[in-house]
């Protein structure tokens, strides 16, 4: 859908099927509309409202709608151009700032319908005039000076519509539960992931949660990281850490990785591996040295996989490579999503979460968690794109491999 | 008592062709019109209606159609704006009239086409409103808040029923003389949930073109233009009493009984 407009019903709209009249005529003309608003009037004297959406491939569809659907009782709405405010110093935003969503977004400068790039929720929309640019920007980021969008008016949101989607998520349905049948889920994302690639739709962005490396899952994973399947890989302190203690020790948080039972000494096998890494400088360093000989770090290295570590406050060493800075952790993030179309969220809630905020909803996620509530939390906050699926992460990389194995077959 | 606004038919002419049933070199016979509108004041007024009269003007041969000159609605009078140039002059003489007559007069956006009564009938505490051929839609919005009432909106799909007053009409004790097909599947739906099968009385296409529906309610009883011995039974059945008043001079220009009159209460 292309082209669209906005336009207003009122009056006794629900009693004389004015609305649903309206509704019919968009859809029979071949155009399509979403409902932004409707207030129902509560007594017999008084008028309902709504106000309509409607959208087109073409011109000359959305011109033939409006010509019936206004001699129906609807009203173009007229559009209005973006109000702009300074901000008054950095990190500080006018009030009544207008604050984005993780929808395709677009702003009306000047009579002139401009995207605003880097869709990111809770961010404000810097304005370039003079280049008629406009960037959903983060708090952290904003600078003296900075013309930012204020209210509503001339802000255009473009809702996901599910039933143009062709992706997993019309086959995964939205509601999270351990009982849906995992593999069935996961010969589809096999599939979408391979399109993806195909096609040359975008990236895929994975994030993990050191039960990659606990439940001994690197050697998938790194699978993935050859068949070309991962293009990012963000993580936190203990993924990279606890990778290159069972490279250096065999063990993952001091239990081994054989016969997973516990090596005495085994609790301080993670620092003596951030020393050895210390030691050479970066994680780079020591698989250039040769001291890192496998793993995860060693694979992203070596197939020239993009990565970022942000830290936390739990974090032992950290790592060299580790962000320690959360501002700078979160920018080098969103630097890299920008050409993302999915994301595989695997076995970590907080940078899930963390990662979730900072996604436009158009991009495909999917949460595997054994534990409903993280997929739930996601959702919560905001990422209501997210596919969850509840299951252990062994499994899942294991089956995902298998699935993508099979394609390639094919 | 009911009283009816009429206009005689001094200057009533076919000068031009608004709607099908005007034919421009069709004209009437001026002496046969005055001779039909009489008659139909006369019977309004044996029905025990009181009749006012505003004046005719040269050059405005549909002023006759008091119809059109408003909607009344208790005290208020909504001025119409008609949507052909034709007609638009008459706007200003009915005003005069009401304003003349102690009514709040009210004017509604120019260039937002609303016919009056000839497409605004109450029926019980609801207007119902015609929409498309010469009343805009939008309209209904305004009256609707204005007058504090519900309005319903059909939009009328046959171009020989240009007025909702052609199809359309609202008998006492909350009867309804109705034309199906003249309304779409949306409107005849609106129709059916206000108003109770028995009470609806539908007219045939035959009738509908004899301007059965285009009738003057005055109590019980009923005036219209010719019509079939099956309507008169039907009506008569539902406990009215039918006049047939010969209309067809007034006819030509796609008017009759109800046209020519507009309830003032």
């Amino acid at each position: 859908m292309k082209v669209d407009c906005t336009v207003e019903i009122q009056g006794h709209i629900i009693d004389s099927l004015t609305l649903p009249k309206i509704m019919d005529t968009i859809l029979d003309l071949g155009a399509a509309y979403t409902i932004k608003e409707i207030k129902i009037g509560n007594d017999k004297t008084n008028v309902s409202y709504a106000r309509l959406n409607v959208f087109a491939d073409s011109h000359e569809i959305l011109d033939n709608v409006l010509d019936n659907i206004t001699k129906q009782g609807a009203t173009l709405l007229e559009e209005k151009n973006v109000t702009l405010g300074e901000c008054p110093k950095d990190r500080t935003l006018p009030d009544d700032f207008y604050s984005t969503t993780n929808m395709i977004t677009e702003i009306l400068l000047n009579d002139e319908w401009v995207p605003a790039g880097n869709t990111a929720m809770d961010c404000a929309i810097v304005v370039d005039e003079k280049n008629k640019k406009a960037c959903c920007t983060k708090l952290s980021q904003i600078k003296k000076g900075d013309k930012v969008v204020m209210g509503h008016d001339g802000v255009k949101v473009h809702p996901l519509r599910k039933h143009e989607d062709k992706s997993i998520f019309t086959f995964m349905g939205s509601e999270i539960s351990s009982e849906k049948p995992k593999s069935l889920l996961i010969n589809k994302i096999a599939k979408r992931m391979q399109e993806i690639k195909e096609n040359n739709e975008g990236k895929i962005l994975f994030v993990l949660g050191p039960a990659v490396v606990h439940t001994k899952s690197r050697d998938n994973f790194i699978k993935l990281i050859k068949m070309g399947m991962v293009d990012y890989m963000f993580a936190g302190n203990a993924l990279a850490t606890h990778d290159i203690e069972a490279d250096l020790y065999g063990t993952s948080l001091g239990i081994s990785l054989e016969d997973g039972n516990p090596i005495p000494g085994g609790h301080s096998h993670h620092l003596r591996a951030i020393n050895k890494i210390n030691q050479q400088g970066s994680i780079r360093n020591a698989v250039e040295s040769g001291v890192l000989k496998t793993g995860i770090m060693h694979a992203c290295i070596k197939n020239d996989i993009d990565f970022v570590l942000a830290g936390s406050i739990r974090d032992d060493g950290p790592l060299p490579e580790v962000i320690t800075n959360t501002v700078t952790a979160q920018c080098e993030m969103r630097k890299r999503i920008q050409d993302v179309k999915m994301t595989i969220m695997i076995a970590s809630m907080l940078h899930s979460i963390a990662v979730g905020n900072l996604l436009p909803a158009y991009v495909e996620t999917v949460c595997v968690d054994i534990n409903p509530a993280v997929v739930t939390k996601l959702s919560d906050r905001g990422s209501f794109q997210t596919m969850g699926l509840v299951t252990d992460v062994e499994a899942f990389i294991r089956d995902l491999v298998c699935a993508l194995e099979r394609i390639a077959v094919k | 008592m009911t009283k009816i606004l009429m206009c005689p038919p001094d200057y009533f002419s076919i000068s031009y062709a608004i709607n099908p049933w005007m034919k421009v070199g069709e004209n009437s016979d001026p002496e046969k019109a005055k001779k039909q509108w009489e008659t139909l004041k006369e019977t309004i007024e044996q029905l025990g209606a009181k009749v006012e009269a505003m004046p005719a003007q040269p050059g405005l041969p549909d002023i006759v159609f008091t119809a059109n000159a408003a909607l009344v609605y208790k005290n208020n009078a909504v001025i119409s704006r008609f949507k052909f140039k034709e007609r638009i002059p008459e706007e200003k003489f009915y005003a005069e009239w009401f304003e003349d007559s102690g009514y709040n007069v009210t004017y509604l956006p120019i260039g937002m086409s609303f016919e009056g009564a000839g497409d605004a009938l109450f029926l019980n505490d609801t207007l119902f409103s015609g929409y498309v051929p010469r009343t805009d839609i939008h309209s209904h919005t305004l009256i609707s808040k204005l007058l504090k009432i519900r309005v319903l909106s059909l939009e009328l799909r046959d171009s020989r029923f240009y007025h909702l007053d052609t199809c359309f009409c609202p008998l006492t004790d909350g009867y309804l003389l109705y034309y199906p097909d003249a309304f779409d599947d949306y409107g005849n739906k609106v129709i059916e949930n206000n108003v109770s099968e028995n009470k609806r009385i539908k007219v045939s296409e035959e009738e509908a073109c004899m301007f059965s529906c285009n009738a003057v309610n005055v109590d019980k009883s009923i005036i219209m233009n010719k019509t079939t011995s099956r309507l008169r039974k039907e009506i008569e059945n539902k406990g009215f009493t039918l006049y047939e008043v010969d209309m067809s001079e007034f006819l030509k220009s796609g008017g009759s009984c109800k046209c020519l009159t507009l309830k003032l209460d």
